[in-house]
């Protein structure tokens, strides 16, 4: 108790001293508090290092929320919070948000995250899909039209057809718009929607003429139950691996992870330790907790880019 | 058939049904509970009590998340029962009859009714920025206290409609004023009712989710909340962060966890039961 409240005292005085106390902090314990809010599809990644962080500097309380990459930018566009999980890039709208309010911040990469098209294991006829098909499938017009498997391709039987998929509200949801429809957040209505997706995982692996998509790790948990469908994007079809997803072979149905970054949260020491505690370790940690993650080229060019953004010469 | 066979058939069959939906009820809990206990009960230890949350499952524990509930329940009972009950009483025995009355009436019951996202919504603008509580364990109790008083006043003004008019007459014929007749006649025969009513409300609280979260609840809080200013995360965060994770052994840890926040639910409940019992014994007319 007594040593919380010191440690509070600690980190008030910090923050209150600012940069001008950098050189004596630098030598001593990292002491203060982060605050990090956004995607819940991040949130597994930050989990993971603000745990391992904790081991290295234990006197800094990370705090991780799970508003939504949405919900975690307007946050992070009133100074709330110090870094944002997102699951895309941020949008115009909250970029001009950051500038109104004199927000600076620096995007980082930090992963990758495959999304899966799945079907059931008792599903003889699909193999492989091309965007264009899944374009077909999902599109808006295909409302109550696109009803039948033969209707998609000829050979493939006169059954009808169950999708299955994220919620509107999901970052997956956009992202999967995105690339598939072309535009983000326009899709037909009439599927089966889960915000869990360990539902659509129960959904799909029962139902013969189910198709559905999500996140890469709940297929790779579920690889018993569940079937996996290669994209073709017109260079033949390729399924989502570790090896795809990583060279990008794997398109367009792979996306990269960010954090964002503030500047003003950035001048505290904990903070910039962090940052490039997660750079260091996201390599080994993405494994734990089910994404891919990035070659070390690709993280060196983060650190570079976050380095650059401190103002920190190598 | 004569009528009164057909009258005994008709009572059957009411009987019949009358059983048949309680054994519903009963079973579908049954079976959720055994469900739960079956995935769960095994992971319930000292470890996993004593714990922070981890990416590990098996490292996982929900020490902040079962302290965080346990603060939002206690601060929310402190702010919202005086508070309540005290509107209750307004209403029902001070207040007269008049427009503005039935205006008072009329929003109370509809508040009772408006989706507890709202309730986040304007906790958000009031409490965490406007009075600067932030993401603050008391700016969530603040929000939950203001969720759950349209339940407590309902609950404390039935509570007193239901005292024998007798016991007010009597007590004004003695000369007993009109807060001696409330504070020792009415409110000791009402507070079974009003008890049951603020535990019932409280147990709701402790269960939301989505009011917290736009609150500004987190879900990964690495340390012990020790003061109402700390941030905070709850069970039923917690529990929902663990089911929308692929790792199998999450859902595991989620069941634990559903056991643990079943088991406070229960433990309150006992309470009020225990309690309605002790006072209606006391209290004779």
């Amino acid at each position: 108790m007594k040593k919380i409240v010191y440690v509070l005292l600690a980190a008030g005085f910090l923050a209150a001293c600012g940069g001008s106390h950098k050189e004596e902090a630098s030598s001593e314990k990292l002491t203060g508090a982060i605050s990090i809010d956004g995607s819940s599809t991040v949130y597994p990644l930050t989990e993971a290092v603000a745990e391992e962080f904790k081991a290295t500097a234990p006197e800094v309380r990370v705090t991780v929320g799970l508003s939504g990459t949405g919900g975690g930018f307007k946050k992070f566009g009133r100074g709330e919070i110090d870094i944002n999980d997102a699951s895309r890039t941020i949008k115009k709208a909250e970029d001009s948000t950051c500038k109104t309010a004199g927000i600076d911040f620096c995007e980082l990469k930090v992963a990758f995250d495959g999304l899966a098209v799945v079907v059931s294991p008792e599903n003889t006829w699909c193999a492989d899909i091309t965007v264009a098909e899944l374009k077909m499938i999902w599109e808006p017009a295909a409302q109550g039209k696109i009803m039948r498997w033969n209707q998609i391709r000829k050979e493939w039987p006169n059954e009808e057809i169950h999708l299955f998929g994220p919620g509107v509200e999901s970052g997956t949801y956009d992202y999967f718009t995105e690339a598939v429809v072309g535009k983000s957040h326009s899709s037909r209505g009439d599927y089966t929607a889960s915000e869990d997706d360990n539902v659509l995982v129960q959904g799909i692996r029962n139902d013969k003429n189910a198709l559905g998509f999500f996140g890469l790790a709940y297929f790779t948990e579920n690889q018993d139950k569940l079937k996996l469908v290669a994209v073709n994007n017109g260079n033949g079809a390729v399924l989502p691996t570790e090896q795809t997803v990583k060279d990008k072979t794997y398109a367009p149905l792979s996306r990269p992870l960010f954090i964002y970054v503030s500047k003003k949260a950035a001048e505290r020491k904990e903070v910039v330790e962090f940052v490039k505690f997660y750079l260091a370790n996201t390599k080994t940690l993405t494994k734990d907790v089910g994404y891919i993650a990035m070659t070390d080229q690709e993280i060196e060019a983060e650190v570079a880019k976050f380095k650059a953004f401190i103002g920190e010469t190598k | 058939m004569s009528k009164y066979n057909r009258n005994y058939i008709v009572d059957k069959t009411f009987q019949w049904f009358a059983i048949f939906c309680t054994a519903f009820g009963v079973l579908s809990l049954l079976l959720f509970l055994g469900n739960i206990c079956f995935d769960g009960i095994g992971r319930i230890n000292w470890q996993f009590m004593t714990s922070l949350p981890s990416r590990l499952p098996e490292k996982a524990g929900i020490i902040s998340a079962f302290v965080g509930t346990l603060w939002i329940l206690v601060l929310t009972a402190i702010i919202a029962v005086p508070v309540g009950v005290g509107a209750g009483i307004y209403l029902e025995e001070y207040a007269g009859k008049s427009r503005l009355f039935d205006f008072f009436e009329i929003n109370i019951t509809n508040l009772a009714g408006v989706p507890s996202i709202i309730y986040g919504l304007l906790g958000l603008e009031v409490f965490a920025r406007l009075m600067n509580m932030g993401g603050s364990i008391l700016a969530g109790a603040c929000t939950l206290s203001l969720l759950i008083l349209p339940v407590i006043i309902v609950a404390t003004r039935e509570s007193l409609k239901a005292v024998p008019k007798s016991l007010r007459e009597a007590s004004f014929a003695l000369g007993a004023t009109k807060w001696q007749t409330i504070r020792m006649q009415l409110l000791p025969a009402a507070s079974g009712g009003i008890v049951t009513g603020i535990i019932l409300s409280l147990a709701r609280a402790i269960g939301e989710t989505a009011p917290l979260i736009v609150v500004g609840a987190l879900a990964y809080v690495p340390f012990v909340p020790t003061s109402p200013t700390d941030e905070f995360t709850v069970m039923p965060i917690q529990i929902f962060n663990w089911i929308s994770r692929p790792q199998k052994g999450f859902a595991i840890d989620a069941a634990a966890a559903i056991i643990i926040l079943l088991l406070i639910t229960f433990v309150m409940n006992g309470i009020a039961l225990y309690y309605r019992n002790k006072w209606q014994k006391k209290v004779k007319w």
